[in-house]
């Protein structure tokens, strides 16, 4: 199953801080994540691979994609 | 490995950390006050009291590298099209913590950047400060926990964004110039830390050079703590580390490390208020997202929101100066605990109000 998740606009740390609690929720299978910062960005990828998820970016003209699975 | 991110790697926040503390140190050796290479809090205070903002005479400058930073972050930002113009994130709460932010930092006397420079240089009374620090971080992290959110930010038009790098290109211009009105505007101390200072053109690039890489590397003194604490990630943590090796050899090397608690250069040995003033800084810039320096950063990739918090420092080292609140070397001002104890409450009333905790109390639904 998957679901969009919106970090839009959040400051830091929140987004990785939400993504972080909706991957514990979800242990495995797929999220997608909508982020507008490069910072966001960089943050939820590292958090992820650290916690064992795979990340793919994806530039949507000012907003990135995050596809996290496991 | 693509060049967006091998700027995300755990070498080049290492590296980051290494040029920031080696930066400083030499950036006294040109001139600059003792343990104090870079410290944005201090810096800022130096241009509030050059533009008149606070009288006290010996620490008015326009620093350079302030500006570099905000410039050199703009730089990066436009280079790698992360240049975002956003806000409305609660900006006049983030004044108000910009303001606290000051004032428990010229309690201590120095920002996040300045303690872990201290410490480099074997001030021992910086060791309370960051304890301090770490409490504050502590105290935000667990409102974070609790759901605190300043709400999101919007896309703004562009020129919302480009306020304060412009307003730090007509400081350069202030500076370059060393303007001077009948009103004695701008103020330019004759003795004392404000008049201490390297090379104008050398320490504003070498701030480029800071401000271009700590915006590509998300460097932040206060993230590495909360991080490690809140999300168990020691990328940042890692940076800091090194800043702090990095800035200790270096002093070392250049004659500038010197171990006590005495007679430290711009420091005082009251304990109580070294802590308490970090943990009202440290509380201040956790609730604000990050610390001085990246405030600035993030200023200069359009983030109009870290711009408020910064014109709420410079107002607060206004306040701080004329209200005897900042410390000098022989302890804290007249009313700096007070104020301390004030602004802690006001930041916990935040944290509270801005939190889950006032919304379960009210029993609104989110």
């Amino acid at each position: 199953m998957s679901e969009q998740f919106d970090v839009r606009g959040l400051s830091c740390p929140l987004p990785v801080v939400k993504v972080k609690n909706k991957l514990t929720e979800l242990k495995e299978g797929m999220l997608e994540v909508l982020v507008d910062t490069g910072t966001a960005k960089d943050n939820i990828t590292r958090m992820a691979n650290n916690n064992g998820w795979k990340v793919e970016v994806k530039e949507q003209e000012e907003e990135y994609l995050l596809i996290i699975t496991k | 490995m693509n060049l967006k991110n091998w700027f995300n790697s755990r070498r080049i926040i290492v590296f980051t950390g290494a040029f920031i503390g080696i930066a400083a140190t030499v950036l006294q050796k040109l001139g600059n006050p003792a343990n104090m290479g870079i410290c944005v809090a201090c810096f800022e205070r130096d241009i509030a009291g050059a533009l008149g903002f606070h009288r006290t005479a010996v620490v008015q400058y326009i620093r350079p590298e302030i500006i570099g930073f905000v410039l050199g972050s703009l730089i990066a930002a436009l280079a790698f099209k992360e240049f975002k113009p956003r806000g409305g994130s609660s900006p006049l709460i983030r004044f108000v913590l910009g303001f606290l932010a000051m004032v428990g930092s010229l309690v201590f006397l120095g920002c996040p950047w300045r303690a872990l420079l201290r410490l480099s240089g074997g001030d021992g009374n910086t060791l309370f400060g960051i304890a301090g620090l770490v409490a504050g971080i502590s105290i935000g992290i667990f409102f974070i926990k609790s759901g605190y959110d300043l709400e999101r930010n919007e896309r703004i038009r562009p020129l919302a964004g480009w306020v304060l790098p412009l307003i730090m290109a007509g400081l350069l211009l202030l500076l370059l110039f060393r303007t001077k009105l009948p009103t004695g505007a701008v103020f330019f101390s004759t003795e004392g830390p404000g008049s201490q200072y390297a090379p104008v053109l050398i320490a504003l690039l070498i701030a480029l050079l800071v401000g271009f890489i700590a915006q590509r590397t998300r460097f932040c003194t206060v993230a590495a703590a909360r991080d490690v604490l809140l999300i168990k990630d020691t990328y940042l943590f890692t940076g800091v580390v090194s800043l702090v090796i990095a800035a200790w050899l270096s002093n070392i090397v250049l004659g500038q490390f010197n171990p006590g608690f005495q007679d430290q250069p711009v420091a005082h040995t009251n304990q109580i208020w070294n802590f308490g003033g970090m943990v009202l800084a440290g509380l201040s810039f956790t609730l604000a997202g990050g610390c001085p320096g990246r405030q600035l950063f993030l200023s200069g990739e359009g983030d109009s929101d870290a711009a408020v918090f910064i014109l709420g420092m410079i107002f607060g080292a206004g306040f701080a100066h004329n209200f005897a609140t900042a410390s000098s070397g022989a302890g804290p001002g007249v009313w700096g605990p007070a104020a301390v104890i004030v602004g802690l409450i006001v930041c916990l009333l935040i944290g509270f109000s801005m939190s889950d905790l006032a919304k379960k109390k009210k029993g609104v639904s989110v």
